[in-house]
């Protein structure tokens, strides 16, 4: 580091955004208490950390690199049904290497579309992304003989995890552990890539094209690249909700997948590395205690809550919570 | 022949429905670029006016479809001064969440002012049965809407390209700062297409109720539709969406019948193609 940037206040506080913080801990303390906490809740929990997943996933291309995606769930989709097709026909049931497969197939696809896709802008983009997840969502339909069409592949039996740990939805423990750490190892990879250079460029694509082509850098690319990044995330993400759930149908890919996570994310917070974990938590949540009783208030405040954020909120729960902190920092 | 003409007819009334709905959306979209998911809303709400004033109050059809268009039209202007006129500005991603939003919130509300359940229209005595064309006897509806819409998008040719109003919307549509430069108003002009378009919406929403179907999820089935039908036209490009929701209809109609299932897929994949191809639609502009 440099003399100067030693001495200048914003400048220290630039070169050392990238460090850990304390902070940074209470997600994952709270994950390994929850595990201790709510023993009859785990099933729950796994699927809000599958949420967090792919929310996340979401975050890297909506939130730091701008592109306004409607149609992410295909990448989840993707994913899923690898897995799924995977376990039924090949017989490969292994979990870790299955979302391994998930993580490629999903990329691969993310890789392609992107390639083509982000040509565009604007309304043009937004069609492309939702027309590719719906292509997809009508060649899972049609291909009926290996996807099981629209009833999907119930019942899908996957191996111990590690040859050790039984991997039923009956043995919530080992599943939560696993999604977890899942999870965790996808966290460290999207913090590495969001404050790398590359993450940084992304940022750059996001608040200024223009100036970002006038200094030489690969836009196209690092676009793409993140993209395919992006639905590879969303491809574990898929993987590990067929895993856990033993099987996989439509619902996977289609919009109003694609419209939850892009709530979960807004409404925690895009743009930030834990917008997701606190837009899933108190969605999910929400979700589970409203929905089921009253599904049509539910939907109402769903959508009274995201014209709320559209209209005053931009930034989130986390946009929120740090308003206030600044506001009471003003203050004193 | 006949089986040809038959398939062609029915392709058309669908995409006259089409085009009724989406060509509002199109000329709103063209002229500040917001991207209005919930105009399919609309669409419902007005279907849902014409089809219950016909049954509960016993309006006759053609009073109907007018109080669906007036009705529509003023909840549209209150909605865009109150809310839409905010996002003006703001980003495509806060302006595509704050429809959904809306959406949601139009969908819940009727399912649980009326109820879940799918409406019928009751057709007028001289809309039912077939009539004989000649060479064909067809269904006297699908025939009614395309003559509606022809008649629509005659006048609508004429008001965008013989009327003053419409000269200042395709002023607009081509390039806002100048034409405000020129002292063209552009928010009231949008306002008044706005509710225009809505109303317009409002009235496809209730005729295509037979074709298309009438339930509380009508929006989000038919978004996609609608956005391809825009998208694929070209912005604020009247002419664009009619061919556009022709070529559409048609399509859908023929694969529907020939591929049962999943026959969406070559909807999608050609509305891919085509915006590869020509991103700002068939007829937009070329440059942005």
């Amino acid at each position: 580091m440099s003399a100067a940037a030693t001495r200048n206040p914003a400048a220290l506080e630039l070169a050392q955004r990238h460090r850990f913080r304390w902070w940074e801990t209470l997600p994952w303390l709270a994950g390994i208490a929850a595990f201790f906490a709510f023993p009859n809740y785990l099933a729950f929990g796994s699927q809000l950390l599958i949420m967090i997943l792919f929310a996340l996933s979401l975050d890297l291309v909506l939130g730091y690199a701008g592109i306004v995606t409607l149609g992410h769930a295909a990448f989840f989709g993707a994913g899923a049904y690898t897995v799924g097709m995977l376990a039924q026909h090949a017989g490969w049931t292994e979990p870790l290497s299955g979302l391994v497969a998930a993580a490629i197939v999903a990329g691969a696809i993310g890789l392609a579309s992107g390639l083509v896709v982000l040509r565009t802008h604007g309304l043009t983009l937004l069609m492309l992304t939702l027309c590719t997840m719906a292509l997809l969502e009508e060649a899972a339909n049609m291909a009926s003989h290996y996807t099981g069409g629209f009833d999907g592949m119930p019942g899908l039996k996957f191996a111990p995890l590690l040859g050790w740990f039984a991997f039923d939805p009956l043995y919530f423990r080992s599943q939560y552990v696993y999604t977890l750490l899942v999870l965790f190892a996808c966290f460290v990879l999207v913090r590495v890539l969001v404050y790398s250079p590359f993450g940084q460029s992304l940022t750059g694509i996001r608040e200024n094209l223009l100036r970002m082509h006038a200094v030489g850098a690969p836009v196209r690319a690092r676009l793409v690249i993140a993209y395919g990044v992006s639905a590879a995330l969303a491809g574990v993400a898929g993987g590990l909700f067929t895993q856990t759930n033993a099987f996989v149908n439509l619902s996977a890919l289609g919009l109003e997948r694609a419209a939850g996570v892009l709530i979960v994310l807004i409404l925690g917070g895009y743009g930030r590395l834990y917008g997701a974990f606190v837009g899933a938590l108190v969605y999910l949540l929400l979700e589970h205690t409203l929905a089921k009783a009253y599904p049509t208030a539910w939907q109402i405040g769903v959508g009274l809550m995201l014209i709320v954020v559209a209209l005053y909120a931009r930034n989130g729960i986390i946009g929120i919570g740090d308003a206030l902190l600044r506001r009471k920092g003003g203050a004193r | 022949m006949e089986q040809l003409l038959g398939i062609l007819l029915g392709g058309f009334a669908a995409g006259m429905v089409l085009f009724i709905v989406s060509v509002g959306l199109s000329v709103t979209m063209g002229l500040m670029g917001f991207v209005n998911l919930a105009h399919g809303g609309f669409a419902m709400l007005g279907g849902y006016a014409i089809v219950l004033s016909m049954k509960h109050w016993g309006l006759p059809f053609f009073p109907a479809l007018a109080l669906g268009f007036v009705a529509v039209a003023a909840l549209s202007v209150v909605l865009e001064r109150l809310l839409y006129a905010r996002l003006y500005r703001a980003s495509e991603l806060d302006q595509v969440l704050f429809t959904i939003g809306l959406v949601f919130v139009m969908i819940a509300s009727v399912t649980l002012a009326i109820g879940p359940e799918t409406q019928t229209l009751a057709l007028p005595q001289w809309l039912r049965g077939q009539t004989d064309l000649g060479i064909i006897k067809y269904r006297t509806y699908s025939l009614a809407m395309i003559v509606a819409g022809c008649v629509l998008v005659v006048v609508l040719w004429l008001g965008f390209e013989r009327t003053r109003y419409g000269a200042r919307i395709r002023a607009a549509v081509d390039n806002r700062r100048m034409a405000q430069s020129l002292g063209v108003d552009v928010g009231r002009l949008f306002t008044a297409a706005f509710a225009i378009g809505s109303g317009l919406a409002a009235v496809g929403g209730g005729l295509g109720a037979e074709i298309l179907g009438l339930d509380p999820q009508y929006p989000l089935r038919y978004l996609v539709y609608f956005l391809i039908v825009v998208a694929v036209g070209g912005l604020g490009r009247v002419n664009g969406v009619f061919v556009a929701a022709l070529l559409i209809g048609v399509l859908d109609f023929v694969f529907k019948i020939h591929f049962p299932k999943g026959g969406t897929l070559f909807i999608y994949a050609l509305t891919l193609v085509l915006l590869l191809w020509r991103p700002h639609g068939l007829f937009g502009k070329r440059a942005g």
